[in-house]
């Protein structure tokens, strides 16, 4: 079977290469659904597949710009994308990114980088758990309120409702986002994506986890439009990444053409899914693959402080991340099927009509 | 003193060694054709390697996502519009 085995001119490694189809596929349908880069799935799979950590990351990183670039065009033809917000915030995510380098840096030096990482990691992914559950469990309360009192809630409302109080703080200049629906001081976008990078150098990640959620509850993004502008910012940061990584000879790029051949068929998967999907599916479903990431840093920390069962929790947590892209890249392909299938009747049953 | 002067100079490299960042190269002797001229890139220039492959990546990714268009086109879905509107 070496046909199934491809040697990487740069890694010196062969490597599986239906196993990166595959989970370029997986990722492409994830990252086009939640829109974010999934650096925190691909980088174990492909050190499982065979790749050296360092080139894991990178290679990881790099990939990321592809199907994000693909879901971006996708989501754009939606009218999901809002390049005005996105380039807004470029800026304070590029700054804030090599801030957060600069701390890690500052933290390497005095030996402390995975415990604070890792930790700091672990309470950012609970806030964001408790966010989109706190926020389902608001919405559906004021829905059975309304229930109650014989009206309908609005299309638009949302529970946790904090970009509200943060659209009122208006420092020059005011800038109108059309397509997000958002006028706001053109200093929240940019202060939310200083933080978002900050964190997301911080902890070695593309940020995409954090920005989805932060467009939603602090800028105030529909659902729709957080998944398809954060992409936009994941393509950007994710070339440059590439650059970066690439730069410091980290990174293997035909794994990463070989990932895009999965990558690009799951990218336009995940984003046309999101057509047939709420934005409140959407959130709850982010919302579990936020705690699946979480469980599985607790898990790594357990390995990292019981030498003895080191193996087991580092195993346990690596099958945790590929069961969840496997089921989430699972539920996202028959929400896609589905959606299709009910597009495709309706569309001949209006034909019908037409003909009658 | 020959031995202490060695020692010190074992001891001097290791920390030489140490200090200095790792460098990767890829043994392009075992490859041919675009593989050999691909590992000679990153052996050589770091820099053009970096260029190389944020070129080679988005201009392959806008490619694949015409061909997977084309193909999702046939399908007869409606790829231009959303109608959900809603947080």
């Amino acid at each position: 079977m070496d046909w199934l085995h491809i040697f990487m001119p740069i890694a010196g490694v062969p490597i599986f290469w239906p196993g990166l189809v595959i989970l370029g596929l997986g990722v492409g349908m994830i990252g086009g659904f939640f829109g974010m880069g999934g650096g925190w799935m691909v980088t174990p799979g492909l050190n499982i597949l065979g790749f050296p950590m360092a080139f894991a990351i990178g290679t990881d990183i790099a990939q990321m710009s592809g199907p994000s670039l693909i879901s971006t065009l996708r989501h754009s033809k939606f009218g999901n994308v809002d390049y005005k917000l996105g380039l807004t915030m470029v800026a304070g995510t590029v700054t804030g990114f090599e801030c957060g380098a600069q701390i890690i840096m500052w933290l390497e030096r005095i030996g402390k980088v995975d415990v604070y990482v890792r930790s700091g990691y672990l309470v950012l992914l609970a806030l964001i758990a408790w966010l989109v559950f706190a926020d389902l469990a608001k919405r559906q309360k004021k829905e059975r309120e309304a229930a109650a009192s014989g009206r309908t809630i609005d299309a638009l409302a949302t529970g946790i409702e904090w970009h509200k109080t943060l659209h009122k703080i208006r420092i020059p200049p005011v800038v109108y986002f059309r397509k997000a629906g958002i006028r706001c001081s053109a200093w929240l976008p940019i202060s939310v994506s200083f933080v978002t990078g900050l964190l997301a150098g911080f902890m070695g990640i593309g940020g995409g986890l954090i920005r989805m959620p932060a467009l939603i509850y602090l800028i105030g993004c529909p659902t729709h439009i957080a998944v398809g502008t954060d992409l936009f910012e994941v393509a950007i940061s994710g070339l440059y990444g590439a650059a970066s990584y690439s730069y410091k000879g980290r990174t293997e790029l035909l794994a990463a053409v070989i990932m895009l051949l999965g990558a690009s068929v799951g990218a336009q998967i995940g984003a046309v899914a999101t057509k047939y999907v709420k934005g409140y599916g959407i959130r709850v479903f982010f919302g579990i693959s936020v705690l699946g990431c979480a469980l599985s840093i607790v898990l790594k920390l357990i390995a990292a402080a019981y030498p003895s069962v080191r193996t087991v929790f580092e195993s346990a947590a690596t099958i945790l991340i590929l069961g969840l892209v496997g089921a989430l890249s699972l539920y996202i392909f028959l929400k896609f099927l589905h959606g299709v299938r009910e597009e495709l009747a309706m569309k001949h049953k209006d034909l019908s009509h037409i003909a009658a | 003193m020959n031995l202490i002067r060695t020692i010190f100079l074992i001891l001097a490299g290791a920390l030489t060694l140490t200090a200095e960042p790792m460098v990767l190269v890829a043994d392009s002797r075992r490859y041919a054709a675009w593989e050999a001229w691909w590992a000679d890139l990153y052996n050589g220039s770091h820099f053009w390697f970096a260029l190389a492959t944020i070129v080679t990546l988005p201009l392959l990714s806008l490619l694949m996502g015409k061909i997977t268009d084309f193909f999702l086109a046939r399908i007869g879905i409606d790829l231009k519009s959303r109608v959900l509107a809603e947080h």
